[in-house]
């Protein structure tokens, strides 16, 4: 492989492991707000006992996404310099805001969440605890600002001086608010609420299982069974409406999204299905004719841009973007169907007695993680070929120090790593949730369980 | 070269403050990895990852930040270093990897053989992270060798050199000093006492690489005295220096281990502060085509941008220092392990 696929090649790679931890703290900080906030309202211990839990394993999760983080603010200097240079002056200042804004007042208030049980009141401690889960959503907005900006470029200008290139601020403001900022912003943080609740979800539905620490399960499930139906539900309309901007900001992705060929025809929407990209055609598939025509523009018969209108070194791969983006779609729609049923039989008293239904619900925390995962894999590999949309090629943006060797080296280390990493996250998780929440006198003794 | 204060200058102020503030916070936190090892039973290797434990991850947000605003202010000189210190700083991001793990795994589980290598993995990343941006700074002040296209032309094994490799030595001395000082603040009993055997041995290693390092640079890198020349009144700076890291054995031999450790924290600012005084007005030294070399004017994003960062960094930085103080000052006294503890 030559340097620029290996460097995409790492970029995926640590960008997709370091994406499972920061949903699950942006979403598990949502439901830890709930917890201690009803701890300190109803003053029943045990709320306490669910917040003490589930803070242990989020600073778990929150190590992790730290230790990986760090990762990817490097590698836009290591591996994408000429990028880096030429949207430093956009694209640097929502980084530094991040950093400024959201990391700090992150990580000083964890050290309460975590470690201030003893030193502070509850009030300030979970004055904390609300502290660190805007944190969490603060940081990613700034990221999802420098990250839309790539997809729909505004408010900068192209300046060229002794050879160089590059785009600088116009209106900064027009860079934090650009066209897609907003409806990204909410259907990943819907996401990441996602990707918390059905955590808290599935270790709950194994605790009722196994028929231990029932009253705590009970009462985890129901607050998280709230969020997960609230957050699957907006989903819809979040990604609605999202698409509904790629339609008129990116068409080239949208028409990669439904393998729309065919240039100013209505578009449809495809169930499923395998798409040729040589023959234009999608094999296997059910397709519902001017739906997306219909969902994008109100009107079935609404010519939409197809992927002939683009030069064929403008279109994205095809059939990944089509794929990726239809399992997000499809298990989308399975969360919904499950939120709610839970929350059905949760609400009619039988949900804790429906064995086949808990068991869905154990696996049920890897349905988020695929849903992000393939969303943000729909969304980047569908603004292919650009890195920033329609005015810098991915394949002009690498670093042209940095040889494959070097690049090689990186990438396996990376490899061994995060698999290493991601052994012993899953090992400690599990021995969290076997170890169960402690019990209050163990927690006042002040001995360690 | 002269010194102007525009907004050019405003942000390599900045930039070095955040460094600074990574350099005296995450500087102590990686002193006490370094050391690590040395403290024999499990119960007090417990307590040295438990006197960083709630702050080593705000510390850490120095370096993040001030990368970010490197980004932001300088991205010339983002792309070039961080491109062009490829394997170094990938070594760097191993090392500070391992380092955030092995203080979350470390105690999870009563293992020996765990708990030994997660041991071990703290404090050899802990040397390495040190050793790594000492080395970074080393090259950066030596001179790297910059195109036109201000790419850097050479290769990892240049960076190798035994200027930036000493400056790599005492980079690590004077984080182990300033962690061995902050243990002090920290424990109390024979852990205390056996720190307190450390300390002065931490000093004494770090006085002759300081030294050493001293007189390398004015031999054999002049132009970190340019700026000296013009601004005579700047030689303040390494009297106060000196004063500074002088004082630390003094405040050690009274006993008197804050006012230690407040002479340390400015000992490790007096040497931040002659590094910008010496690089100003260049980011990268260019060697041997000094022409090349990258400079807050040549590096530098457009002045609406370094406008909008003030702005950013005028709101965010008192908030920072607000709440960094404030968790400084809720966990300060000596360490106890309960069952909140790493």
């Amino acid at each position: 492989m030559d340097a620029l696929m290996l460097a995409r090649a790492q970029f995926a790679l640590t960008i997709a492991f370091h994406y499972i931890f920061p949903p699950l703290s942006i979403g598990l900080g949502v439901i830890l707000v709930i917890m201690e906030g009803r701890y300190l309202q109803t003053k029943n211990e045990l709320y306490h006992r669910m917040t003490r839990f589930w803070v242990k394993v989020f600073g778990l999760i929150f190590a992790l996404g730290v230790a990986t983080g760090i990762v990817m603010e490097f590698q836009f200097g290591t591996n994408w310099s000429t990028y880096s240079r030429y949207v430093g002056d956009v694209f640097g200042s929502a980084l530094a805001a991040e950093g400024v804004f959201a990391f700090f007042l992150e990580s000083c208030f964890l050290a309460l969440l975590l470690f201030g049980w003893n030193k502070v009141g509850p009030k300030m401690h979970f004055f904390s605890t609300i502290m660190v889960a805007f944190g969490a959503h603060f940081s990613a907005v700034w990221i999802i600002v420098a990250n839309s900006w790539q997809q729909t470029p505004v408010g900068h200008h192209i300046v060229a001086e002794g050879g160089r290139v590059r785009a600088e601020v116009v209106d900064f403001w027009q860079v934090v608010f650009n066209p897609s900022t907003l409806d990204r912003l909410s259907h990943a943080l819907m996401g990441a609420w996602q990707a918390g609740a059905f955590l808290v979800i599935s270790v709950s539905a194994f605790y009722l299982l196994r028929k231990k620490h029932q009253e705590f399960a009970k009462a985890s499930m129901k607050i998280a069974l709230v969020v997960a139906a609230f957050a699957s539900i907006m989903q819809l309309w979040t990604g609605h409406s999202s698409a509904a901007t790629v339609a008129e900001t990116q068409p080239a992705k949208l028409a990669a999204f439904e393998a729309h060929f065919e240039n100013d025809e209505p578009a449809a929407l495809w169930l499923f299905g395998w798409v040729n990209e040589a023959e234009q055609e999608v094999n296997f598939g059910i397709a519902i004719p001017g739906l997306t025509s219909l969902l994008t523009h109100g009107d079935s018969k609404a010519p939409l841009t197809g992927l002939n209108a683009f030069p064929e070194d403008e279109r994205p791969p095809v059939n990944i973007v089509f794929q990726a983006y239809h399992l997000m779609v499809a298990v989308g729609f399975g969360l919904i169907l499950l939120a709610f049923g839970g929350l059905v039989l949760c609400w009619r008293g039988i949900l804790f007695q429906a064995r086949w239904l808990l068991w869905v619900l154990v696996f049920s925390v890897v349905g988020p993680q695929i849903a992000n995962q393939f969303g943000w894999l729909a969304a980047e590999v569908g603004r292919q070929p650009w890195i920033v949309y329609g005015l810098l090629k991915t394949s002009e943006a690498y670093s042209p120090t940095v040889t494959s060797g070097e690049i090689m080296a990186s990438l396996a280390m990376f490899t061994v790593i995060y698999l290493l990493l991601f052994a012993l996250f899953i090992y400690l998780l599990n021995e969290k949730i076997q170890h169960g929440p402690v019990d209050e006198a163990i927690i006042d003794k002040g001995v360690r369980p | 070269m002269n010194f102007t204060f525009d907004l050019n200058t405003i942000w390599f102020l900045l930039v070095g403050v955040l460094l600074t503030g990574y350099a005296i916070l995450d500087g102590f936190d990686l002193g006490v990895g370094a050391l690590h090892l040395f403290a024999k039973k499990d119960l007090d290797r417990r307590t040295m990852i438990n006197t960083i434990g709630p702050v080593w991850d705000g510390n850490e947000v120095w370096l993040v930040t001030g990368g970010g605003a490197l980004f932001a202010a300088f991205p010339e000189v983002y792309a070039t270093a961080f491109s062009g210190f490829y394997l170094a700083l990938m070594l760097l991001l191993l090392g500070l990897i391992f380092r955030a793990v092995a203080i979350e795994f470390r105690s999870k589980r009563e293992s020996r053989r765990w708990r030994q290598s997660w041991d071990v993995s703290f404090s050899v990343s802990s040397i390495l992270s040190s050793l790594l941006i000492g080395v970074a700074l080393g090259n950066i002040v030596w001179g790297m060798e910059l195109g036109a296209d201000f790419e850097y032309a050479g290769s990892f094994l240049a960076l190798l050199k035994p200027y930036p490799l000493l400056v790599g030595l005492t980079t690590v001395a004077l984080f182990t000093m300033h962690g061995a000082i902050y243990v002090l603040l920290k424990t109390e009993g024979e852990l205390q006492a056996q720190v307190r055997g450390w300390v002065n041995r931490t000093i004494v290693v770090f006085v002759v690489c300081y030294t050493l390092t001293t007189i390398a640079t004015l031999i054999f890198v002049p132009h970190m005295l340019d700026l000296f020349h013009v601004y005579p009144v700047l030689l303040i700076l390494p009297l106060l220096n000196v004063l500074a890291v002088a004082n630390i054995p003094r405040e050690i031999h009274h006993r008197r281990d804050f006012r230690a450790f407040l002479s340390s924290s400015a000992s490790v600012a007096a040497l931040l502060a002659l590094f910008g005084v010496g690089m100003y007005p260049d980011l990268i030294y260019s060697n041997p085509i000094v022409a090349n070399s990258l400079t807050i004017y040549n590096a530098a994003s457009s002045p609406k941008t370094l406008t909008i960062m003030l702005i950013i960094a005028g709101i965010g930085m008192p908030l920072v220092l607000g709440y960094t103080s404030l968790i400084y000052w809720i966990f300060r006294g000596k360490v106890k392990i309960d069952s909140n503890s790493y």
